[in-house]
């Protein structure tokens, strides 16, 4: 196959060419889904952590709820939040559709729900080591969520990135509710769905080569910044 | 508490740049073959230059743009299925219709040619021979422009291609590329518009099998959704739109757009209109 072949050289001239356009879609994807995250981990922390110091009634099910919708598909999300913010629709009037405010509303409610699930998860098994102190001291719920959050902050870090990658690896969602427009709302994953669709496999491959380089680099990224971090808290 | 503040403070920040970018702009919901083929790309930064309104295309299947229209969610609509248009008109969701341009579908297929049916003239007669063989064929099966267009032509050859979904007939439910992209896959027949057709940049060995036919006529029209139904409509600059790429220069620039020395398109746009 010539076009896996060429695929790295064109990826790697893009990249050192400093392609305007490339570095406008790169920039959109990452200001969208970064925005997302950033939304999803101040929605999605404290639901975590709330599911895991409250023991109410039907909690079973409400976890069980927030697991299943992590499995939602990006495309039904799309869907749902075209049918809101269409001009038609109940919230119409703030004229969102189309912009890159959609895309990041879609992508929020796509990954708030992994980040909810995931830091549940995390938080469960601290709780499960912190519980008697917080009885003995007689911690209020609101103090035992944020010290849960604070000293969780490592493993919540590995929950924000699954979130993260979800985020910008999906194309269904923000393809119907940012429309793929040009110097709008291109993204990365639209992008690729583009070039493929013109049969320009190669140029697809590319910038799929691009996207997995700026998902490991956000990974790395995250991993120096946590040894960093917690060289300081043991030195 | 100050790390909350550090967050609002960057989502404030991201939530007005979104706000302020606020040069004029219209939003045209169009079909796949036009950005597919690079038309957009080549005559929107014109238009830009000589008018300073930037437009927005959404390019999707003309079932799904001009349903995107009736939602009130464009400002114009260009695609390519006349009497879908026609109709959308009639319901008052658009003020007017005007023809644009045309060019015309291709029927491709392998070089092999497993049904036979290479430099026969009608596409009715081959479609049958399609059938009749059995041999592979996909279509779009997305409602667009030219799956109305491709329907209507096995409509004519008889054969009811809802009973040989899945056999021999492949409809992919996706644009014309990745339909293009599927077809090359699996070896079979497909009509394409001519314009993705010449663009399309993965042919491997298929090319066109059949052209010519009267039948494959392909219309674009252009129309402003209708602003009474929708008032979020920017009517008059959505009309300048139309008005430009009707008039006598914004149709020269159509059929000055080529691709390895071919015309894609072919402007036809009434003289009244211009």
């Amino acid at each position: 196959m010539q076009d896996f072949a060429g695929a790295f050289g064109l990826a790697f001239r893009l990249i050192a060419s400093g392609d305007a356009d490339l570095f406008e879609i790169v920039g959109l994807s990452m200001r969208v889904s970064l925005t997302a995250l950033l939304l999803s981990c101040l929605i999605g922390f404290p639901i975590g952590a709330l599911l895991v110091v409250r023991k109410f009634f039907g909690r079973g099910i409400v976890i069980a709820l927030v697991n299943s919708m992590m499995g939602f598909p990006p495309v039904v999300i799309g869907l749902l939040v075209y049918l809101a913010l269409s001009r038609a629709g109940p919230m119409g009037w703030l004229g969102l559709l189309y912009s890159p405010t959609a895309m990041i509303i879609a992508q929020t409610l796509l990954i708030a729900p992994i980040v909810a699930a995931l830091s549940r998860q995390v938080l469960e098994a601290l709780q499960a080591e912190y519980d008697e102190q917080f009885r003995s001291l007689g911690v209020s719920r609101s103090s035992a969520m944020l010290a849960l959050i604070v000293d969780g902050r490592y493993g919540l870090l590995t929950v924000a990135l699954a979130g993260f990658g979800r985020a910008v690896a999906e194309v269904g969602a923000v393809i119907i509710v940012g429309g793929n427009i040009d110097h709008l709302t291109r993204v990365m994953t639209t992008a690729i769905a583009l070039e493929t669709s013109k049969g320009d496999l190669g140029m697809a491959l590319a910038l799929g080569i691009i996207l997995m380089c700026l998902a490991i680099s956000v990974n790395l990224a995250a991993g120096a910044l946590r040894a960093i971090a917690e060289r300081h808290a043991y030195a | 508490m100050k790390k909350t503040t550090l967050f609002g403070a960057a989502l404030l920040s991201v939530l007005a740049t979104t706000a302020s970018a606020e040069d004029p702009s219209i939003l045209v919901q169009s079909t796949t073959s036009t950005q597919n083929s690079g038309f957009y790309d080549y005559i929107l930064p014109i238009y830009k230059a000589e008018t300073g309104v930037t437009v927005n295309v959404v390019a999707v299947g003309t079932g799904q743009a001009i349903k995107n229209a009736q939602n009130c969610d464009a400002d114009v609509l260009l695609v390519h299925a006349k009497a879908a248009e026609e109709k959308f008109v009639a319901g008052e969701y658009g003020v007017e219709r005007s023809d644009l341009m045309y060019n015309d579908f291709v029927i491709v297929g392998p070089a092999a040619d497993p049904a036979g049916i290479a430099g026969g003239k009608e596409v009715v007669t081959a479609f049958k021979t399609i059938a009749a063989k059995k041999a592979m064929f996909a279509s779009r099966g997305d409602d667009s422009g030219t799956n109305k267009a491709e329907l209507r032509l096995w409509d004519k050859a008889g054969i009811d291609t809802k009973a040989e979904s899945g056999d021999w007939y492949r409809a992919t439910g996706s644009g014309m590329g990745a339909t293009l992209n599927a077809s090359v896959g699996m070896g079979a027949y497909t009509m394409s518009d001519r314009a993705t057709w010449i663009s399309y940049g993965n042919k491997g060995d298929y090319q066109i099998v059949l052209e010519g036919d009267p039948v494959l006529f392909n219309q674009y029209g252009i129309i402003l959704v209708n602003p009474d139904k929708c008032p979020s409509v920017k009517a008059d600059l959505g009309q300048q739109f139309i008005d430009w790429l009707t008039s006598a220069h914004g149709q020269g620039l159509i059929a000055d757009f080529k691709l390895d020395g071919k015309q894609l398109f072919f402007p036809n746009a009434s003289a009244d209109h211009s």
